[in-house]
C-alpha cells in the first residue's frame, strides 16, 4: 500500500511539474489573441447572379427550423409557411427541439444538410452557435434564410425581419409611455438572454428612454423568462415583489406577455400595473376582454411565414441571391426589395386592442 | 445457465442495440452511413462522451457529480471573458482547466472531509458554478474565436485519412486510458470495492477518501475541458452553455449498465450508452421523428436499462433457489 501511494505521489508530482512547465512555455509564446482572430474574417462568396425572370421551381424541399417547436407563435408562422410552400408546388416540413437551445439547433441543421434540403429557414437561438453548421449548408448549395432572429450575415443568404428593429423597440416605449402618462418605473420581461431580436429591441427601448420626454420614466430591470411559461410567470411575480413602485411591464415576447398577463389578472396588481409588449391575439384575448391588458402589438406571423416561403423558393429558383437592391414578388404580399446585408422587412407591426382583436384569429 | 446469464449482461445488450441501430440506419436511411453524417453525429456527442469517462469512474465508486455541466458553462464563460479581455487563447485553456480542477477539489473536499453525500454537494455546486458563470460573463455571448481552433473542434476537419473529428479522436484516446485504469489496475479495482462496500474497502486498506477526492478533481478538470471544446465547437462562449447536460451524461452512463448504487458496470457499456443515445437521436432526426418521440424513446431505454438487470437477477435467483430445493 505504501509503495503504491509513493508511486502515486511521484506520479502526481510529475504531472504537476509537467502542467507547470506547459503553462510557462505557453506564457512565453505570444499566443493567439482576439486581435489576431479579427483579421481572419471571411467573405461570403458572391458567385451567383440573380435572374428575376426565372420561374419558381417546383418539388423543392424546404425545412423550417424554429427556435423551439410547440411554441404557439412558431406553430402559426411555420404552419402558414408550409402551406404556402405547398401552394407553390413544393414540399416543406417543420423540425426542431422543444427547448430553445442553440446547441439543439446545430444537430438539426446537420441532419437537414444530410437530407439534401433545397432551403433551410431558421430562427436562430444564438447568432454564432449555428453559424458553423449553416456554412456547411451554404457550401452544399443549400439556401439559408433566417427569420425572426438573425445570425451573422455570412452564415445565411437572407434575413426576413418581421419589422424594423428600431421601429419595434421605440414603439414599445412610446405605447407604454402614453398609457402611463410618461411617468413611473417600468421593467422588461424578455425571452432568453441571448435572443438576438429581443436584445436589439431592448437596446432601442433604452435609447428611446434617453429622450427628454421620458425623464420621469425609469427602466428598473430586464428580466428573462426564457420563453418558458412557468419561468415568465415567476419572473413577473418577482418583478412586482422587488419593485413595489413598478407601473408597467413590457414583454416583447408572446410567451412572456401571456404569462405576465395571467399572473396580473389573478393578482391585486390588476388595473394598477400596465402590461404591454408583443403577443398573439388568441393568447391575449381573454386578458384584453377582462381589462388586464389595454393594448399590445405584433406583426402577423402568418404573413411572416408566407414571406419566408416565397424568399426560400425565390432563392432556390435563382430569382434572387440575397444581394442588396434585388426585387421579387411574394404572391399576394406584393413586391419586396432586399435591403443591406440581405435584410427583407415584412412591414410595420399592428396594435391590437378591444376594438380590433376579434378581427384576428392566430 | 451460467453462460446464458453471462451474455445477458446489460452492457452487452446495449452493445448489441448499438450495432442494431447502426445496421438499421445504414439499411433504411439515406445519408445515415455517410461519413459526413457520422462525423457530425459523433461530434455532437463529444462533450457528453468526454464527461462520461470520469462520471463512469465516479458512479462505479458510488458517487455522482451533478455539477459537471455547470462547470462546463463556467469554463466557457471564463474563456469568453478572458478572450474578450485580449488574453491569448493558449493561456486561457490552462487557466480554465485549473479552475475546473479547483471546482472538482471543492466538490471532493465537501464530500470527503465534510462528509456530505455527493448528490447533495453537487446539487449545491451545480447552482454555484452556474451562478459564477453568470457573474463572469453576464448575459453576453462572446464569439470570433480563432478559426484554426474552431476548425479543430468542429466536424469539418477530421483526423487525416479518417472521418473521425478531433474531439472524438481525443475522446477515443482518453477512453482507452480510462478503460485500462478502470479494468486493469489496482486503482480501478479499488473503485469497484469502494462502490460495493465503502467500509469494507476502507478496512481492506484502500484510501477511500483520497481516491474519491481524485475522482472529483478529475471530473471537474474534464468538465472544464469539455467547456472549451463546447465553446469552440459552437463558436459561442456563454454562461448558459450546456444547461441540463449533466442529466444526459448520467443517463448515458446508466444506460450503459453502470449501477447507480456503485460497484458494477464496465466502461465499454458506458461508452456504448453514450453512442447509442447519440446515434439513435441522429437516426430518428434523419427520419423526421419529432423531438417529443425522441425524448420518449430515450426515456424508455433508460427505464429498461434500470429494470432489465433487476429482472434478470430476480429470475436467476429464483431458478437457483428452485435448483437448490430440487437437489435437497
Amino acid at each position: 500500500m505504501s509503495a503504491y501511494s509513493r508511486t502515486r505521489r511521484r506520479a502526481t508530482l510529475t504531472a504537476t511539474a509537467a502542467a507547470c512547465a506547459l503553462a510557462v512555455t505557453l506564457a512565453g509564446c505570444s499566443g493567439t489573441t482576439k486581435s489576431d482572430a479579427a483579421n481572419e474574417t471571411k467573405e461570403k462568396a458572391a458567385n451567383a447572379t440573380a435572374d428575376p425572370d426565372a420561374p419558381l421551381k417546383k418539388n423543392l424541399k424546404i425545412a423550417f427550423l424554429p427556435k423551439q417547436i410547440n411554441n404557439p407563435y412558431f406553430t402559426i408562422l411555420d404552419g402558414s409557411g408550409i402551406d404556402t410552400v405547398k401552394e407553390l408546388g413544393s414540399t416543406a416540413k417543420e423540425v426542431g427541439s422543444s427547448d430553445a437551445k442553440a446547441s439543439s439547433q446545430v444537430s438539426y441543421i446537420n441532419t437537414l444538410v444530410q437530407q439534401r434540403q433545397d432551403a433551410i429557414l431558421i430562427a436562430a437561438n444564438d447568432p454564432n452557435s449555428v453559424c458553423g453548421s449553416l456554412k456547411q449548408a451554404l457550401a452544399q448549395d443549400i439556401k439559408v434564410v433566417t427569420y425572426d432572429s438573425d445570425t451573422a450575415p455570412e452564415c445565411r443568404d437572407a434575413f426576413i425581419n418581421q419589422a424594423s428593429s428600431e421601429e419595434i423597440g421605440r414603439s414599445q416605449i412610446q405605447n407604454i409611455a402614453e398609457q402611463l402618462g410618461h411617468k413611473g418605473e417600468i421593467a422588461v420581461l424578455s425571452a432568453t438572454q441571448n435572443a438576438t431580436n429581443q436584445n436589439t429591441w431592448i437596446e432601442f427601448m433604452k435609447d428611446e428612454l434617453k429622450k427628454p420626454e421620458y425623464k420621469d420614466m425609469k427602466l428598473v430591470k430586464v428580466a428573462y423568462g426564457d420563453d418558458d411559461d412557468q419561468k415568465s410567470f415567476q419572473e413577473t411575480q418577482g418583478l412586482l415583489k422587488a419593485y413595489p413602485n413598478l407601473k408597467g411591464i413590457i414583454s416583447p415576447t408572446t410567451v412572456g406577455i401571456a404569462a405576465a398577463s395571467r399572473y396580473i389578472s389573478g393578482s391585486s396588481y390588476k388595473g394598477k400595473v400596465v402590461i404591454n409588449g408583443l403577443g398573439t391575439p388568441n393568447q391575449m384575448r381573454e386578458y384584453v376582454k377582462d381589462g388586464t391588458v389595454e393594448q399590445f402589438a405584433l406583426w402577423d406571423p402568418k404573413k411572416l411565414g408566407r414571406l419566408g416561403a416565397y424568399v426560400a423558393a425565390a432563392l432556390a429558383s435563382g430569382q434572387i441571391t440575397g444581394a442588396e437592391g434585388e426585387k421579387f414578388t411574394a404572391g399576394d404580399l406584393g413586391e419586396y426589395t432586399i435591403g443591406k446585408d440581405g435584410e427583407i422587412i415584412l412591414g410595420p407591426p399592428t396594435v391590437f386592442d378591444k376594438n380590433n382583436i376579434d378581427d384576428f384569429d392566430f | 445457465m451460467t453462460a446464458f446469464a453471462k451474455y445477458l449482461r446489460w452492457d452487452t445488450v446495449v452493445g448489441v442495440l448499438l450495432v442494431a441501430v447502426f445496421l438499421a440506419g445504414t439499411g433504411t436511411t439515406e445519408g445515415f452511413a455517410d461519413t459526413a453524417n457520422l462525423s457530425a453525429a459523433l461530434n455532437d456527442t463529444a462533450e457528453i462522451a468526454l464527461i462520461a469517462l470520469p462520471m463512469t469512474l465516479l458512479v462505479v465508486a458510488g458517487q455522482v457529480d451533478l455539477s459537471v455541466a455547470s462547470m462546463l458553462g463556467l469554463s466557457s464563460a471564463l474563456a469568453g471573458a478572458l478572450w474578450e479581455a485580449g488574453w491569448a487563447f493558449e493561456m486561457i485553456v490552462p487557466l480554465c482547466l485549473l479552475v475546473g480542477a479547483l471546482g472538482g477539489l471543492l466538490n471532493g473536499w465537501l464530500v470527503t472531509r465534510v462528509g456530505l453525500p455527493s448528490l447533495a454537494v453537487t446539487i449545491g455546486t451545480l447552482t454555484l458554478y452556474r451562478g459564477l458563470a453568470s457573474v463572469v460573463l453576464g448575459d453576453k455571448a462572446v464569439a470570433d474565436f480563432p478559426e484554426a481552433y474552431s476548425q479543430w473542434a468542429t466536424y469539418t476537419e477530421t483526423v487525416p485519412g479518417t472521418f473521425i473529428p478531433y474531439p472524438v479522436a481525443l475522446f477515443g484516446v482518453l477512453a482507452v486510458i480510462t478503460a485500462v485504469v478502470l479494468h486493469c489496475t489496482a486503482f480501478g479495482r479499488s473503485l469497484y470495492a469502494i462502490g460495493a462496500q465503502e467500509d469494507a474497502a476502507w478496512f481492506a486498506g484502500i484510501r477511500v477518501k483520497r481516491i474519491k477526492l481524485v475522482l472529483f478533481v478529475l471530473a471537474g478538470f474534464v468538465a472544464s475541458f469539455a467547456g472549451i471544446v463546447y465553446t469552440l465547437r459552437y463558436g459561442s462562449a456563454r454562461a448558459d452553455n450546456g444547461i441540463g447536460l449533466e442529466l444526459v451524461v448520467i443517463a448515458s452512463v446508466l444506460l450503459g449498465g453502470i449501477d447507480f448504487d456503485g460497484g458494477r458496470g464496465t466502461l465499454g457499456g458506458a461508452i456504448a450508452g453514450v453512442l447509442l443515445i447519440g446515434l439513435l437521436g441522429n437516426l430518428l432526426t434523419l427520419n423526421d421523428v419529432s423531438n417529443e418521440i425522441q425524448v420518449i424513446v430515450t426515456g424508455l431505454l433508460l427505464v429498461a436499462s434500470v429494470l432489465t438487470p433487476r429482472i434478470v437477477a430476480t429470475v436467476s435467483e429464483r431458478r437457483q433457489r428452485r435448483a437448490a430445493t430440487a437437489s435437497a
